[in-house]
């Protein structure tokens, strides 16, 4: 009986203790805001010890020196520059050196050059970091309904990693098991914001035109068949960007009647810009350079790493707090 | 008075075991030497045993543990049969039924959710075979059959989500997943699907019942509780015999609130909250799909939903060329 009484009691304490340090407790002082019309729990609710945290790890890089537009172009002074010769060599070189910081500040120049020729396309880094340079280009030209007048650059993404952090790779599409059991439908395991979805819903949403609208848009049943697992899918996709934000559903939608437009916030306008723009830089940008990267960087089906909302926004609902690098540099701001 | 806000019994009547009255000859005989727990009687009857099983109870817990199996066993084979992963996920782990293209086929591939058809064939039939236990022991000992269509009420709900719904809308697809986590994302999924499900008047009816029935539970007690030193324990009783505690009772909630419940009703408002609850909720998930496709469209239609101000002028679709 005694042993008995004390395993209970040893469990309950064990289950009490896990409650409190497992847990992922948000401590008071938490910043309310209301965000839409009264009564419709439409807010953003903020830990503002947490805004402390995301203000400290979205810190500007320092600038490496002073911009000189003036004297001889780069193309005048280097060979094989065809994306950035048009730049003044100066201005040149200080953007090789703020990407060096952005991208692989440890391994250095030599990450995407030849050491003893540094005009040689060779190395393969180099190749993609051209492609990248003019993806950013039509980031900030092209999508301005997304990214506004802030732009991107490349540390928007890479934050001092030569792959950024927060990538995607295609996996086996949900089909049978290999076995005859154990069938998931490409969910039930800890997935995104420790739900059980897919996890996996970028393939369809983000790497092909998949859709994600799901919802009935009549009273009455009238042959609109969205399954309940193309449901989970795009709610998957939702709790990643909600994740990736940083901010809960009622930041884009009234939940209430989380399809319609009309008492969505501007912000879902603005995220629903974002979802297309993704969209078209994985078919455009990041997709076709699979030829150029080794076999180790590629995924397990073959694919190169691609980006969703987390590759820029890194939990933050403004990437790098809303602060914009393109006056230090201007010449990511389009192409020539 | 410390000891009346204590959650254990305080009392326990100790005699030699209850055997229980004789059953009809065709049954056969309960099962197991009855002894006492001392922490059982803390909450309950300190008595366990003699049990009765029967040809339904032991059909009922073979099938019941063959669904179980089947259950875990498709769990354990989705993270490869790694124990470790199975312990540290098994929250999330589910057997998921058949994909949309199978339809309401009878056995789709065991590789695509048909095992999960098979477990919930046994789970079902666990289930009504331990419906027909609780419907016949009732009649053995001579008593009501108020527990067994308690317990159908509930069986309803389990059917309309699993069976009778999915039969209607001609996909196992529809159907929830074995699971824990993931029969929790089916719900939130299920309401997005179908416009959310708040708007559904029958659930809101379900909750209203399930709410009451948390109500009527927590008056009811406390009630009780409260009038125990005065005999009020002898519920069933003071039916017919009110006493003071009886009296009491009900002139404290008529001082309160006007109106009280007697001794024999406040149970009848508690089985039928009770029982109103499955079965109203059933109604409204079997409406689902098959009737309303977007619960909240319906409750605009029909001048449930209020219209809100327009707070965030101009939103439109951006598909169709709005705030571009």
């Amino acid at each position: 009986m005694n042993i008995w009484t004390a395993l209970v009691a040893f469990v309950a304490a064990l289950l009490t203790v896990a409650m409190f340090v497992m847990a992922d407790w948000d401590l008071p002082p938490v910043q309310n805001t209301q965000t839409g019309y009264r009564g419709t729990a439409m807010a953003e609710i903020d830990d503002i010890e947490r805004l402390q945290v995301e203000i400290e790890a979205n810190q500007l890089p320092d600038v490496p020196w002073e911009l000189d537009t003036t004297g001889p172009r780069a193309s005048e002074v280097y060979e094989n520059v065809p994306a950035l010769g048009h730049l003044s060599s100066d201005q040149f070189d200080r953007l090789m050196a703020a990407i060096t910081e952005w991208v692989s500040p440890e391994e250095g120049c030599s990450y995407c050059h030849n050491d003893d020729n540094l005009a040689s396309d060779e190395v393969y880094t180099k190749v993609v970091a051209r492609r990248m340079l003019e993806m950013t280009w039509e980031i900030n030209a092209d999508w301005g309904e997304h990214v506004a007048e802030t732009g991107v650059t490349c540390y928007t993404c890479h934050r001092g990693h030569p792959v950024p952090e927060n990538v995607w790779f295609r996996e086996d599409a949900p089909g049978p098991t290999r076995g005859w059991a154990g069938y998931t439908a490409g969910q039930n395991t800890v997935s995104v914001g420790l739900t059980s979805l897919q996890t996996d819903p970028f393939s369809t949403l983000l790497g092909d035109d998949g859709e994600i609208r799901v919802e009935s848009l009549t009273a009455l049943p009238t042959g609109h068949e969205a399954s309940i697992q193309e449901t989970e899918r795009t709610y998957s996709l939702m709790v990643h960007m909600s994740e990736a934000l940083g901010v809960n559903c009622t930041f884009c939608h009234n939940t209430r009647a989380v399809q319609d437009w009309a008492q969505s916030t501007p912000q879902r306008t603005t995220a629903w810009h974002g979802i297309d723009m993704v969209r078209d830089l994985n078919a455009i940008y990041l997709d076709p350079l699979q030829p150029v990267f080794p076999e180790a960087r590629l995924g397990p089906l073959g694919d190169v790493a691609k980006a969703n909302c987390t590759t820029c926004h890194q939990g933050v609902q403004k990437p790098l707090n809303g602060a914009s690098m393109l006056g230090d540099y201007p010449s990511l701001r389009s192409a020539p | 008075m410390a000891e009346y806000q204590n959650i254990f019994t305080r009392v326990q009547v100790r005699a030699g075991p209850d055997h229980g009255v004789d059953l009809p000859r065709h049954d056969s005989d309960r099962a197991g030497k009855p002894f006492f727990a001392y922490w059982f009687g803390k909450i309950g009857n300190a008595q366990i045993g003699p049990i009765y099983l029967g040809w339904t109870g032991i059909a009922s817990l073979i099938f019941g543990f063959a669904a179980i199996e089947i259950i875990g066993l498709n769990m354990a084979a989705s993270v490869n049969w790694d124990p470790i992963e199975f312990i540290r996920q098994l929250p999330w782990l589910a057997l998921e039924p058949p994909p949309p293209k199978y339809g309401f086929m009878i056995i789709p591939p065991l590789a695509e959710g048909g095992w999960w058809v098979i477990a919930g064939f046994f789970l079902t039939t666990a289930i009504l075979l331990w419906w027909v236990r609780t419907y016949r022991r009732a009649k053995a000992l001579g008593m009501g059959t108020h527990v067994a269509w308690a317990f159908a009420s509930a069986i309803w709900l389990y059917l309309v989500l699993g069976f009778i719904r999915p039969a209607l809308m001609g996909s196992w697809a529809e159907a929830v997943p074995f699971g824990i986590f993931p029969h929790l994302d089916w719900t939130t999924a299920f309401s997005l699907r179908y416009g959310n499900l708040h708007y559904n008047p029958f659930h809101a009816l379900s909750i209203v019942f399930l709410y009451g029935s948390v109500l009527l539970f927590a008056m009811h007690g406390a009630t009780i509780l409260a009038v125990s030193r005065l005999g009020g324990e002898r519920e069933i009783e003071q039916v017919t015999d009110r006493g003071t505690a009886a009296e009491r009772a009900a002139l404290f909630w008529r001082w309160t609130m006007g109106f009280n419940a007697t001794m024999e009703s406040i149970h009848r408002w508690a089985w039928w909250f009770a029982v109103l609850t499955p079965l109203t909720g059933g109604i409204g998930i079997l409406l689902t799909g098959t009737v309303v496709d977007n619960w909240y469209l319906w409750s605009v239609k029909h001048g449930v939903a209020p219209p809100y101000p327009d707070f965030f002028q101009g939103m439109g679709d951006p598909a169709m060329g709005a705030g571009q």
